[in-house]
């Protein structure tokens, strides 16, 4: 029911982005979905990728300092308000959203969201119990 | 002029009797009263008794900040403590500070020395002095304070910081003397001309500033920007405070040593031997009147030299030149002492790992800056941006709240400082003195 993510600490100046995108590419990883949450000073970069062992070896034999995040995909019908009932789900069963972001590509006439809950087990069994569809991450990295 | 014409031009034959004499004074006192002394002088095989010239001064052993540490707080104290008057504390290698203890007498003393210095300087009894050296343990405050009270002058005692306030108080109270760091001279300059207050306006006539290194062009800018004449004063709490040597306002060519309380001795601080009239080493003092803490051949870690060359103010006192560095790696930040060793056991503390860190020391509008860099490895990272910024908050919070100085904490990748071979290189220093 998780998805796993790999979140890399980068500082903000110029080029980190593209040598991170580089050596992933190099390494023939594909990357389906990304964000970035930034301060001024550094920035941690959150990515979906086809190949999470592989990406995070290439990434620590660069010198990146990178980690492994569980976070949970949910299907979310494309239409006006779609986000909007997935959320007040979450509000009534009091579950935090710490970070969440979309994915860069449809599944079937859905958007899809990557959350990252404080309480990921209880987020998912909510979500189910409303009815949403969870995606297993074998069908996300290959999307 | 003189503060103290008998002492301050006393001919160096007589100067240097009387050194002998207190000198033979002081060590049958820490011989009999400090156990360290007594067992370091056993261990050298040399008695008291035994020093009968100044050159013998140099079979005494050393005495080290590690050594006021290890006898930390009072262990190396000569007097009782129900006869120490005031203790003030300066920064230590690790997270205790030095300590140091003052008689009556010493605090005499040191209010004597202090009012030497004033005139030395060019401040007089009627002189307004504006003290903005910090009170408290630091000794900046309260020792300038003491001396200008002995002096006869008017002191303000405004200590540091509230600029704007300190501006308005210089020009309604007619402060003649400024007394406080070099930097924070030029940021109270900067300050002004912000308030539109014109430094030529003012009354002030002569500033005394120290605490910290500064340069001669510093010294141009200073008198400029502050329409004054800038002295440049030595001193540390181990040996006093402020007021052990400053220049005199007539030659402003090397601040004068107060010989008859303080011997000093340049060394080569590999070797431990002396070095030659007018070549550069290790400041060695040893105090040869104080009863609370006197200490035998402190090294200061101040590289210097020393002349005995006349002056021409007249007084016979030798002149050391300006601080030129550190035998060691201490920073002096806006005036207070910084180890790197004491920035590491704060970042040691906070995650129990040892993190690779860089010190970046800079000055921006006139005041140190530091910056501490962090390298956040896989022990350090969270996939949280509020995480990351909170351990940046609590290793400045630490910082400030165990060494008193305000840092900024930047986190960044791995690998990004630099490492050479054997040494890290942990201070990056840009000032520009």
């Amino acid at each position: 029911m998780k998805v796993e993510q790999i979140s890399i600490f980068i500082e903000n100046k110029s080029g980190r982005l593209a040598e991170i995108t580089r050596i992933l590419g190099d390494a023939g990883i594909n990357i389906r979905a990304l964000s970035l949450a930034d301060t001024s000073d550094f920035g941690i970069l959150r990515l979906i990728v086809d190949d999470v062992e592989t990406a995070k070896t290439v990434l620590k034999e660069r010198g990146f300092t990178v980690s492994k995040t569980e976070v949970v995909a949910v299907e979310v019908p494309d239409r006006p308000g779609g986000l909007s009932s997935l959320l007040q789900t979450l509000d009534a069963g009091q579950i935090n959203v710490e970070y969440m972001y979309a994915f860069v590509e449809r599944c079937g006439g859905n958007a899809v969201i990557i959350f990252r809950f404080d309480e990921t087990d209880k987020a998912i069994d909510s979500l189910k119990g409303s009815g949403f569809t969870i995606l297993e991450g074998e069908r996300l990295y290959s999307l | 002029m003189f503060f103290n014409d008998e002492f301050e031009t006393m001919p160096r034959p007589a100067l240097e009797a009387l050194q002998l004499k207190r000198l033979q004074s002081v060590l049958e006192r820490v011989y009999a009263n400090v156990p360290f002394y007594r067992t370091s002088l056993d261990r050298a095989g040399i008695r008291p008794s035994e020093v009968t010239c100044l050159d013998d001064l140099q079979k005494l052993p050393f005495t080290t900040k590690q050594d006021m540490r290890d006898s930390y707080p009072y262990g190396l104290f000569a007097a009782p403590m129900d006869e120490i008057v005031r203790i003030h504390a300066s920064s230590g290698t690790t997270g205790k500070p030095t300590v140091v203890g003052y008689t009556h007498k010493d605090i005499e003393i040191w209010s004597e020395l202090m009012a030497r210095s004033f005139v030395s300087a060019g401040a007089h009894k009627g002189d307004i002095i504006h003290n903005a050296y910090g009170y408290g343990l630091f000794t900046g405050g309260l020792g300038a304070h003491y001396g200008a009270e002995r002096l006869g002058a008017s002191v303000i005692p405004i200590s540091g910081g509230n600029t704007k306030r300190q501006i308005m108080i210089m020009q309604d109270f007619g402060s003649t003397v400024l007394t406080c760091t070099p930097s924070y001279s030029l940021f109270m300059a900067e300050e002004a001309r912000a308030e539109g207050v014109d430094f030529r306006n003012l009354k002030l006539r002569v500033g005394i500033f120290g605490a910290e290194p500064w340069s001669e062009a510093m010294r141009g800018e200073i008198e400029e920007k502050l329409n004054l004449a800038a002295i440049d004063i030595y001193g540390l709490s181990e040996i006093m405070g402020p007021g052990v040597a400053i220049e005199c306002i007539e030659a402003k060519q090397g601040l004068h040593i107060w010989e008859d309380h303080f011997i000093p001795e340049i060394i080569n601080p590999e070797t431990g031997q002396r070095v030659a009239e007018g070549e550069r080493g290790e400041l060695v003092i040893t105090t040869i009147t104080k009863q609370g803490i006197p200490l035998i051949r402190y090294r200061t870690r101040d590289i210097t030299s020393i002349t005995y060359e006349p002056c021409v103010c007249g007084r016979s006192h030798a002149r050391i030149t300006r601080m030129s560095g550190r035998s060691d790696d201490m920073l002096i930040i806006r005036g207070v002492n910084v180890f790197p060793s004491q920035i590491e056991a704060i970042l040691v503390g906070i995650e129990g790992v040892e993190p690779h860190y860089l010190l970046v020391v800079d000055r921006a509008e006139n005041l140190d800056t530091l910056e501490v860099q962090v390298e956040v490895d896989e022990r350090l990272f969270s996939d949280e941006v509020k995480v990351l910024q909170k351990l940046a908050k609590r290793i400045e919070k630490e910082i400030k709240d165990m060494l008193g100085v305000t840092c900024s904490a930047k986190l960044v990748e791995p690998k990004t400082i630099q490492r050479s071979e054997g040494k890290a290189r942990r201070v990056i220093d840009n000032r520009k003195l």
